[in-house]
């Protein structure tokens, strides 16, 4: 089957199998690695993407699926060689260690933010708590969300 | 990103250097590396425990127009590899030959051009089995008549593996016979699995014409599986290379050789293509190797007054199919005879049986350092039986029974010699930050107030002694190869830095802690030293990553080799100033002469020195580059005392962690904001271990948890908030004074939980209940008809 797909602003036509599942259409067939598969049955959440605007677990979404939608993965939350606040808060705050969950914990983020902008400890736990980490204990993951929030405004200012 | 304003010259909090490529999706893990004209491979696995194969009929998938090749048993038997050895000196079949011994276990191995199609091609073979009687409760394998595993081993009749003691037999029921009180528990820490998000996964490249194999593998081991490997596939070492790429976690999983790696390789070599195999999340959890899983009887005599004198354990420790255990030689129960734990006592003894069981083989650490989260759960759940039954206040009845500072180093009466400690000092902070006499009072006017269904609070302790770094190479080894570990560093001419380590990162990092180290032996920013590891042809040897050995080995090789560069750098210093080297002072960075502290020539104008024409003395060598290896004197023993608060809702058996206060002394501490992410993870473990994690069998040897729909993990909504403390004592021989942190939660934290849990149900007379305390085990419990969680037979 032919699709259509923007991902990360780009446009990209495929001709596809229809069981092939959007994490591999993204891995192999785009080579955006960044995206990792995790578990198969959406429990780990490490292959989490944006399917126009809303995070997915792109294990359990075929590729097909995604025809005519705009996806958004950790390769492109980055402003050029900008981070973004929540790229720079896992950073700051050690939110990461082996880096398996950290592309989906951090696209997870950014869609709390961008629909609360403010969100408390519990808030944060709740939206991230369909994806696992096994390193981290979640703590600093929270702190990494909280310190993107505090630092989305002024990175705002210094961006404009 | 990392700028020369927040980065230390040497120890203290820095982001990390891996972090820029990590947030950027820019890592490289094993099933992001592509290769051209590489082929995908798929493993067929027995939905038996235990059957034998009567016949494998591979036409229709060899007929699939995508399938390049089927690999049997019967082939690799052609090969002289349908068997392999385990890191325990047993074998283990990478492909059935015979029989099937575990539910998952691999029998056939499709190679195709594309993953799809090799796992479609799976269903096209045809295999039959002849089921046989499962062996599924380890407490039943050694019946008589009980059907014999491991019949491929010659002259075997049972499932007897092995049997191992450690202490003084004969004091110690000299003292259990003459003890005031005996406490006496059946404890059992069941199957648990490490579950990395990352599968295990490898790429096999045979080039044919040069004879050499280049294998990715997200290993934490590559030095060791590249001699594995030449020993088994016969193929010459100098030809193996081994490339561990960024890791997705480990925490044990992946120190073992799986057949898939094997097969991967034999694929590549039969197909002249790269050949990847990547692991399913089932696979992962039903195949690879499973941690704990000991059934252990323990005792404690102690005094009225609440005296510990002597502790004992008997331990039936299931290692199933085959003896895949991955411990030092001399230990088949790994450390767990530290179990003694971090008490003054008179004696102490320790018995443990191997058996096999129609299970998945392994015996992994689990983040925990050879078997001892089982020694520090044990030791730590029954100091808790004796305070319930002495009715004496856990925290008292620990701080009487504590070695004291003045003990160390101390001879353990099973034969080790703690380091360093000041044990009373770690648990009096913890017991301030929890606010513990508060806690005690709420708690007290709580329980006055209880009516069943409420919700009731426990608040548990746990006080551990880990044993880590293995080790001096006369005590310890694997498969013979030795446990020490080399680096290297070379300082270019502008005084850059590249160090070469043999251990390999999981997400520890590595490469900003060991820049660190070198950066405060030397004076070089970390920003200027580049750490390599994960690749064999292009690091020094060493056993890798694991039981909390990275800093407490590899980087001590790392203080040495930097210290020997220093040494170096002094000789050329001296031809630069015109001194002896006797009036040389060393300050971070920098040799000056001793009486004129303003003349003096900077690492970085020492290294230019060193490649340049500058004439050196007789007997100088020019460069800066050295190599160590490093043999540890003793292995370190990091410490800590953690306290958990929970709450218990009595209707439901549903208990919710409020508070989780950690106390850790792992000795100096190089990166303390890494030391700190290290324990939180742990901590994310205890609670998963003693709450959630499970791998039961059914009595057909079902596996029950081979989805993480089944084997639960903790989120973020199951971890409270953690509160950590910290003492420093420095290990003595540590040539840095760490002594390594990477388990120490993993180890001390399941007590801790599980105690606390027991502790809001003392008001229903509940002295003991198995791991994992999930609601329904809380609740029969409650209701006094306790299961046993490691089997689902009712």
């Amino acid at each position: 089957m032919r699709i259509s797909v923007d991902v990360n602003g780009e446009a990209y036509t495929r001709d596809v199998s229809p069981r092939l599942l959007l994490v591999h259409f993204l891995r192999d067939e785009l080579g955006l690695t960044g995206t990792h598969w995790g578990c198969d049955t959406s429990n780990c959440g490490v292959c989490a993407v944006w399917l126009d605007g809303t995070p997915v677990k792109s294990c359990t979404v075929l590729a097909v699926m995604a025809d005519g939608c705009r996806v958004r993965t950790v390769e492109g939350l980055a402003d050029g060689d900008k981070l973004d606040p929540v790229q720079q808060g896992f950073i700051q705050c050690h939110g990461l260690q082996c880096g398996f969950c950290t592309p989906g914990m951090m696209l997870t983020a950014r869609a709390l933010l961008d629909s609360n902008p403010d969100p408390s400890e519990a808030e944060i736990r709740e939206a991230l708590s369909g994806q696992i980490c096994r390193c981290t204990g979640y703590e600093n993951i929270v702190k990494s969300v909280r310190w993107a929030a505090e630092h989305e405004r002024e990175t705002q200012e210094v961006a404009t | 990103m990392t700028t020369t304003a927040t980065t230390p010259m040497g120890f203290g909090r820095m982001h990390r250097k891996e972090d820029a490529r990590f947030t950027r999706g820019k890592g490289n893990y094993v099933d992001d590396v592509q290769l051209p004209g590489m082929l995908h491979g798929a493993v067929l696995r027995s939905p038996h425990a235990h059957a034998r194969v009567v016949s494998i009929n591979t036409d229709a998938a060899q007929a699939h127009p995508k399938v390049k090749a089927v690999i049997t048993g019967a082939v690799l038997q052609t090969l002289k590899l349908a068997w392999m050895p385990t890191l325990s000196y047993d074998t283990q079949a990478v492909l059935a030959t015979d029989k099937v011994r575990f539910q998952g276990q691999e029998v056939a191995f499709v190679i195709a051009e594309d993953l799809y199609s090799a796992k479609d091609a799976l269903e096209l073979i045809e295999v039959e089995y002849e089921p046989l009687p499962a062996v599924i409760d380890a407490r039943k394998a050694l019946d008589p008549g009980t059907p014999v595993i491991r019949d491929d081993k010659e002259g075997k009749t049972d499932n007897h593996i092995f049997d191992w003691e450690s202490g003084d037999k004969a004091k110690t029921e000299a003292i259990f016979a003459s003890a005031d009180v005996v406490v006496s528990e059946d404890v059992l820490y069941p199957r648990v699995h490490p579950a990395p998000l990352e599968t295990c996964g490898a790429i096999a490249d045979f080039d044919k014409v040069n004879g050499k194999l280049t294998l990715w593998c997200n290993t934490q081991a590559p030095h060791a599986h590249r001699t594995v490997y030449a020993l088994v596939a016969g193929l010459p070492e100098h030809k193996i290379r081994v490339i561990s790429p960024d890791i997705g976690g480990g925490f044990g999983n992946k120190v073992p050789v799986y057949p898939g790696y094997v097969c991967a390789i034999v694929g590549s070599i039969v197909t002249g293509k790269p050949v990847k195999w990547m692991e399913d999340r089932s696979e992962n959890l039903m195949s690879t190797g499973f941690a704990r899983d000991y059934h252990m009887k323990a005792e404690i005599a102690a005094t009225r007054e609440g005296k510990m004198r002597a502790v004992r354990v008997s331990v039936l420790a299931d290692h199933g199919a085959f003896n895949g255990t991955a411990q030092p030689t001399r230990y088949p129960a790994g450390f767990f005879h530290v179990f003694s734990g971090s008490y003054d006592l008179e004696a102490a003894h320790c018995a443990v049986k191997g058996v096999y069981t129609n299970k998945a083989p392994g015996g992994v650490a689990y983040a925990c350092s050879f078997r001892v989260t089982e020694a520090a759960y044990v030791i730590e759940r029954m100091v808790d039986v004796l305070a319930y039954e002495l009715k004496m206040d856990p925290a008292e009845l620990r701080m009487k029974n504590l070695l004291r500072p003045e003990q160390f180093p101390y001879a353990s009466p099973t034969g080790w010699e703690y380091d360093s400690g000041d044990y009373p000092r770690t648990l009096t902070l913890a017991l301030e930050m929890a606010g513990y006499e508060r806690l005690r009072a709420e708690q007290a006017a709580q329980r006055q107030n209880h009516t069943p269904g409420g919700v009731l609070t426990g608040v548990g302790i746990s006080f551990f002694t880990e044993a880590v770094g293995a080790g001096p190479r006369k005590h310890m080894d694997i498969l013979g190869l030795g446990m020490a570990d080399g680096a290297e560093l070379r300082v270019h001419p502008t005084g850059k830095a590249v160090l070469r380590i043999s251990v390999q990162s999981q997400g520890q990092g590595h490469e900003t802690t060991f820049a660190q180290i070198v950066a405060e032996e030397l004076g070089i920013s970390p920003d200027d030293i580049e750490v390599v590891h994960g690749d064999t042809d292009q690091t020094p040897f060493g056993l890798g990553t694991y039981g909390s050995r990275s800093t407490p080995v590899s980087g001590a090789a790392t203080a040495v080799v930097a210290r020997k560069v220093r040494d170096r750098a002094k000789l050329v210093a001296s031809a630069m100033l015109e001194v002896s080297p006797d009036d040389l002072k060393w300050e971070k960075g920098r040799w000056f002469v001793t009486g004129d502290p303003e003349k003096g020539k900077t690492i970085q104008e020492i290294a230019l020195a060193a490649h340049g024409a500058l004439e050196l003395p007789e007997g100088v060598e020019g460069h800066l580059d050295a190599t160590a290896v490093y043999n540890p004197p003793n292995l370190t023993f990091p410490f800590g005392a953690y306290i958990c608060v929970a709450d218990v809702d009595t209707g439901t058996g549903e208990v919710k962690v409020r508070r989780f206060i950690a106390v850790d002394d792992c000795g100096v501490r190089i990166n303390p904001m890494i030391v700190e992410g290290q324990i939180h993870g742990g901590l994310a473990d205890g609670i998963g271990m003693a709450l959630m994690e499970l791998i039961a069998f059914d009595e057909d040897g079902n596996c029950l948890g081979g989805s993480f729909m089944d084997y639960l993990l903790p989120t973020s909504m199951e971890c409270p908030s953690w509160e950590l403390g910290e003492t420093v004592t420095p290990s003595p021989h540590h040539p840095i004074g760490a002594k390594g942190v990477g388990e120490s939660a993993t180890v001390g934290s399941p007590a801790a939980v599980v105690n606390a849990v027991l502790d809001a149900l003392k008001p229903y007379g509940i002295r003991h209940a198995d791991m994992p305390l999930t609601p329904s085990n809380v609740w029969r419990a409650i209701q006094g008809n306790p299961i046993r969680t490691d089997l689902a037979i009712s």
